[in-house]
């Protein structure tokens, strides 16, 4: 089972609503073999954009690192255009911001050793 | 409204009036109209390196359109090369090239008219060698001296 960020010393964090339903659509559509959602919101909160909405939600900056076969044969473009998609409701209504995306087929993902995107 | 002072610049075969109303029509309207999206084809068409981003080059307003302006700068890009514009200042311009490129995140960057990605893409393909076979094919950063001139194709 893909799990999310909230893992190590971030045990008792329970995700947000946003970071909730971008796990889930993920899950249902990619089947992951790796997933990880990272909230970064709060190293973004004093930016102009965020303070003009009094420093977001606390669910607008996030990092996802996602390894799954549907990217085979996809080229990087085209593989964030899938994930942008998939999270359409969630750029245009529920805040979300900022996304940055680590896309790879298994295959990739092994051959540079299978590892985290993060150390954290 | 900078971007569309810019755009508009290029208009100015127009007759006034005309150009008084397409700049009225992409304040007003909250889609992107065909007016934007004129102003956006002919910045990205007439300029070989186009980035949309927060802030400017010298004075980036976001993590993530920093990045992009530093890898360009690794490159070798001169500056005056990039041409760019700052969404923060054009809310129009900010929501236009989101539907433009149905891209909904910026830093974007277009070469030679073309879509290239954001930073995550942008910086892949910085670190994949990519990049610079693009910018040097495309005139934008100077060849590498062992390397072959690029062709004229």
């Amino acid at each position: 089972m893909a799990s999310s960020s909230s893992a190590g010393r971030q045990a008792t964090r329970i995700p947000g609503p946003v970071e909730t339903s971008i796990q889930q659509k993920i899950i249902e559509a990619f089947q992951p073999i790796l997933l990880r959602v990272y909230n970064d919101s709060s190293k973004h909160s004093h930016h102009a954009a965020m303070r003009a909405q009094g420093g977001g939600s606390g669910e607008t900056h996030f990092a996802i690192h996602l390894v799954s076969p549907s990217f085979k044969g996809k080229t990087s473009i085209a593989r964030h255009r899938m994930v942008n998609a998939l999270l359409k409701d969630e750029f245009d209504n529920k805040g979300l911001h900022a996304l940055s995306l680590s896309l790879k087929t298994p295959e990739e993902w092994e051959k540079e050793g299978g590892g985290e995107m993060r150390s954290e | 409204m900078s971007f569309a002072r810019t755009g508009l610049r290029t208009l100015r075969s127009l007759p006034s009036a005309q150009v008084y109303r397409s700049s009225n029509i992409l304040n007003q309207r909250r889609l992107i109209s065909d007016e934007a999206r004129k102003l956006i084809d002919n910045a990205v068409q007439s300029n070989p390196l186009v980035v949309f981003m927060k802030g400017t080059p010298e004075a980036p307003q976001c993590g993530f359109s920093r990045a992009v302006c530093q890898i360009l700068d690794v490159q070798g890009v001169p500056r005056e090369k990039i041409v760019s514009y700052n969404c923060l200042e054009d809310q129009e311009l900010r929501s236009a090239i989101k539907e433009y490129s149905e891209w909904p995140t910026i830093p974007q960057v277009y070469i030679k008219g073309e879509f290239v990605g954001g930073c995550d893409i942008v910086l892949g393909m910085h670190q994949s060698g990519e990049l610079e076979n693009l910018l040097i094919k495309e005139g934008l950063a100077p060849p590498l001296p062992e390397a072959e001139p690029a062709s004229k194709a």
